[in-house]
């Protein structure tokens, strides 16, 4: 802990920092970068939809012998559709069916018993009509639409409209770059991935708005002093909760590994699997993109406001006012405060620590 | 954003030697929880109070859904294709006439509910013929008119309440009241008939079937003789042995035996069946299905202005509907009571048993009796639609074995197991003794989770299905969030070389509003998924929303009580090397720079 610790304690004094906001150009491209392959993968592999969504069957066997292209052939043989066939860990098949009539179902079911030589009900089978899966993806549409709406508008009163776009961009952000994902590598996307994708919702959110909480905090009497810009506040809250933000991270990532480890490597596939692969992926890009992509956007909108145009002259101006009475204090070789608006501190590093308005945090 | 929420009045603030440093500028909450111990005390009453409530009510598991526990699921989408629109009124008539079918298959706990807008999930679980179930639900008419050949009270006695006088006011006779025997009655001791329980709630009885066309009718004003004293006898030679026998047998007043009866009968044969009327259940020996509910063209309740009657129901046959009708009407018209009545069996059960006065041609009649307006439309939608009143299609049918769910459930736990472990591994290795504090918020949360989802199983219905585990573990990362701000904020405080009581004091306020509004946008999420979505991703939704109820809870009124606790513990407050808060590896500063800095003068505003 304590390498961890002291980069915490550093990081809070402000002795390293990364200028986030300073470097927001290479970070904003990179994320364009990826979102436009994200938005071509999606356009040109087009995702890889489960059954859930082209209607048809997928039956779980009991633990069998069967192998795997026998099994493809029984399947096809009952059923008349091409069949995938997957082993899965614990020794059962997992085969799939796509764009069989729910009707049929129950032949087909029992025809593979009789193939596999096991009772009817032993055989665990899922099936969906054709448009079972575009009313879950409706309603999930709906409610991402219903969500942002809400949470603009709740952004909006309790923190200020700016932040209320930052932080829908890096929602889109997110969600974007998780779906170019499963384009680009082909996963199945299943009911269980749109839950995950929903549960991003929440969370990159989550993680967004309590770096939001603050630079609110940290911004609030910002006018009312002349040493410090938005973006250099801005920049200084990331670095502050940076540690909190990787901790989170981590913790809200080992679940969801668990929960992948095991759906992948126990259940070879299903709902955990799913789910959980979604959330992987789209609570990386929502820790990347509160970081890296909301503040700094806060940043830039805010500076665009007079007031802190205004601030920016005024902290550029006395900027360069102290640095050429510095210069000229060295020349004269006399020590010289420097700055008569906050109590000198203790030389050093400290200086660089002040917060604005001369207060802590 | 009404934080920090209203102080409490008798907070007494925190240590203020180091308050006067650089309070913060803006009046906080001192929130201090002057007794940490109380709040400690009260959420553990509360976690004895639910444990012990789940004791008490016998659920100490989780019900498990479908996926975990086996069973058969089956989604159905409401079409509108059958004239009726998909509205609350119709999906609830076909829950409730689907509930009736797949509980009629003998099978307890099958489930049938609403979702969404327009689906309709049938769980039902392991141990039933699937096939069979699927071939229950969903399917339209089930409906037949069929000649009562004899009819009885079953089980608790007839409401002594009183024989009633007909229940229509009109001159649509009912019978007279009826003479029942006595309280203690029998199965067979009181012929009570239907009549005597008109006025007392529940379905309708006295339902005196006539003519449409006679709104005055004299003709219908027959004076139906007063109730045969045993009715059984007047069943006599029109059913076979069997059948009296298996009538004889009947108890209408147990539920088991209510839905066997008249199971997989074919229409043409005879049966016995149930009904409930004014709370009691009578059972009948049913003569041979004459009508078909198909051959209803439409019935609708209308309110009779013209001779009081109250609601009523009329229907209207089509073609051979009205042939037969005549047909029956003017056999049954010719018989005594019970025979001239006839049966509108639902499912197997007998939903009303009007009385025939006179013979009916035209197709079109009226069934009167002392109708509510819902009952009357009740009646009136089984009678147009036959059962349900919207057609449906599957949408998905899910069948998971037994082994398959136990599979799923033993995977769900170890990934929350590993995932548990994982984080607490994570939490111990960054926070130390700090993360005691953090294992204990994590098991608090844990427990009540787990108590309060067995008890929403019997409460609400809930039901544990693999995304609703998903959901929980991981909500374990959205609890641990809430610590790790908090302990980050003391770890802040104590940079700035407060020592631990103050930093603990003064980190709250500050925690409190990042973790309200964190888990406010969490759970704005979970709320418009669960109200919005369908299928798995409600379940999903609720398990989310609930822990991060609960997350705001345990943070409140166990991780900060407890955190203020252990601060007066030598082991934290002096900074142990273990504990996680050792100013040395936190890198704090020393508390110099306090003496240069002026007393702030703004510890006036200050709580």
């Amino acid at each position: 802990m304590s390498k961890l610790g002291n980069l915490g304690a550093r990081l809070h004094r402000g002795e390293i920092s990364y200028d986030f906001i300073g470097h927001r150009k290479l970070w904003y491209g990179i994320s364009i970068l990826i979102t436009i392959t994200a938005i071509v993968g999606l356009a040109v592999r087009g995702l890889n939809m489960g059954i859930d969504f082209q209607g048809g069957a997928v039956f779980t066997t009991e633990k069998t012998s069967v192998s795997v292209s026998q099994a493809e052939t029984y399947a096809e043989d009952a059923s008349g559709h091409t069949a995938v066939v997957q082993k899965l860990g614990n020794g059962t098949l997992r085969i799939q069916i796509a764009g069989m009539d729910t009707t049929q179902s129950d032949e087909i079911k029992n025809k593979l018993a009789e193939d596999f030589k096991v009772d009817p009900e032993k055989i665990a089978a899922d099936l969906v009509g054709p448009s079972w899966g575009d009313q879950i993806a409706n309603k999930a549409w709906q409610g991402l639409a219903i969500f942002m709406v809400l949470v603009v508008i709740y952004l909006a009163i309790a923190f200020e409209w700016r932040m209320a776009i930052a932080a829908l961009v890096a929602l889109i952000h997110d969600i974007t770059i998780t779906v170019g994902i499963y384009a680009l590598v082909g996963f199945e996307v299943t009911p269980g991935t749109v839950i995950g994708l929903l549960t991003i919702l929440g969370y990159s959110l989550y993680d967004t708005v309590v770096v939001f909480d603050s630079l609110k905090e940290q911004t609030k009497d910002i006018t009312k002093q002349t040493r410090w810009t938005y973006s250099d506040v801005a920049n200084r809250s990331i670095n502050g909760t940076l540690v909190r933000s990787i901790n989170t991270t981590v913790v809200a990532l080992l679940p969801v590994a668990g929960l992948l480890f095991i759906g992948g490597g126990f259940l070879g596939a299903g709902t955990l699997n799913d789910i959980s692969l979604s959330l992987f992926v789209g609570l990386a890009a929502g820790a990347y993109s509160s970081i890296f992509i909301a503040t700094p956007l806060v940043a830039d909108l805010k500076e665009r406001e007079p007031q802190m145009k205004a601030l920016r002259k005024r902290v550029l101006a006395k900027r360069a006012q102290a640095a050429a009475e510095e210069e000229l204090a060295e020349a004269r070789g006399t020590a010289s405060d420097g700055s008569e608006e906050a109590t000198p501190a203790v030389v050093g590093p400290r200086a660089t620590r002040r917060r604005p308005s001369g207060k802590r945090r | 954003m009404s934080w920090p929420p209203a102080r409490r009045p008798g907070a007494q603030r925190p240590e203020r030697e180091y308050e006067k440093v650089a309070a913060p500028k803006r009046g906080r909450s001192a929130s201090a929880q002057s007794k940490p111990g109380r709040s400690l005390a009260l959420i553990l009453i509360a976690i004895v109070a639910l444990t012990g409530g789940m004791f008490l009510s016998g659920h100490t598991t989780p019900r498990l859904g479908i996926d975990l526990a086996g069973g058969t699921s089956i989604t159905l989408e409401a079409k509108a294709d059958q004239g009726s629109a998909i509205n609350k009124a119709n999906m609830d008539t076909a829950v409730d006439i689907m509930n009736r079918r797949v509980n009629g298959l003998g099978v307890s706990e099958a489930e049938v509910q609403t979702q969404g807008d327009k689906n309709i999930i049938v769980n039902i679980p392991k141990g039933t013929n699937s096939k069979e179930a699927r071939d229950q639900v969903g399917t339209t008419a089930k409906l037949y008119f069929r000649p009562v050949l004899a009819q009885d009270a079953t089980g608790p006695a007839a409401p002594s309440a009183s024989p009633s006088p007909s229940a229509s006011g009109s001159s649509s006779a009912s019978p007279s009241p009826s003479a029942s025997k006595s309280g203690a009655s029998g199965e067979k001791a009181t012929s009570s008939s239907p009549s005597a329980s008109a006025t007392t709630q529940g379905r309708a009885v006295t339902d005196a079937l006539k003519a449409d066309a006679s709104p005055s009718a004299s003709a219908s004003a027959s004076s139906s003789p007063s109730p045969s004293a045993s009715s059984s006898s007047a069943a006599g030679n029109t059913a076979d042995a069997k059948l009296q026998a298996q009538y004889a047998a009947l108890d209408c007043s147990k539920k088991a035996a209510r839905t066997k009866a008249g199971e997989g009968v074919k229409p043409e044969d005879a049966t016995v069946g149930c009904g409930e009327m004014g709370g009691v259940w009578y059972k009948y020996l049913l003569g041979p299905a004459e009508v078909a509910g198909t051959e209803v063209d439409k019935a609708q309740a209308v309110y009779n202005t013209q001779t009081a009657a109250g609601w009523q129901v009329t229907m209207d046959f089509n073609k051979s509907g009205s042939k037969k009708f005549a047909d029956i009407t003017a056999k049954l018209a010719q018989n005594t009571q019970p025979l001239n009545e006839f049966g509108i069996v639902l499912d197997g059960e007998v939903v009303s048993s009007p009385t025939v006065n006179e013979t009916i041609s035209g197709g079109q009649a009226q069934i009167s009796g002392s109708f509510t307006q819902e009952e009357a439309q009740s009646l009136a939608n089984m009678l147009s639609y036959g059962a349900l009143p919207l057609s449906f299609q599957e949408q998905s049918v899910t069948t998971v074995t037994a082994a398959l769910g136990t599979d799923q459930l033993h995977a769900g736990l170890l990934a929350g197991a590993i995932g548990l472990a994982l984080v607490v591994l994570y939490l111990v290795f960054y926070y130390r003794g700090l993360s005691v504090v953090a294992m204990a918020s994590l098991l608090v949360s844990g427990i009540l989770t787990y108590v309060i989802m067995a008890l929403l199983g019997p409460a609400i219905g809930f039901a544990l299905n693999l995304p609703a585990v998903c959901g929980a573990i991981v909500a374990i990362g959205i609890t641990a969030d809430s610590f790790i701000v908090y302990f980050e904020r003391i770890r802040d405080e104590i940079r700035e070389g407060r020592s631990l009581r103050p930093a603990v004091e003064r980190a709250w306020p500050r925690a409190r509003r990042t973790i309200l509004v964190s888990d406010f946008v969490s759970f704005l999420a979970a709320a418009v998924l669960f109200i919005v979505t369908v299928g798995k991703v409600q379940g999903f939704a609720f398990t989310l929303g609930l822990t991060t109820v609960l997350d705001v809870v345990v943070v409140f009124f166990f991780t900060k009580p407890l955190m203020t606790l252990l601060a007066r513990r030598k082991f934290f407050a002096s900074g142990n090397k273990w504990s996680g808060l050792d100013p040395q590896s936190l890198g704090a500063k020393p508390p110099l720079r306090r003496t240069r800095r002026p007393a702030a003068p703004v510890e006036t505003k200050e709580a």
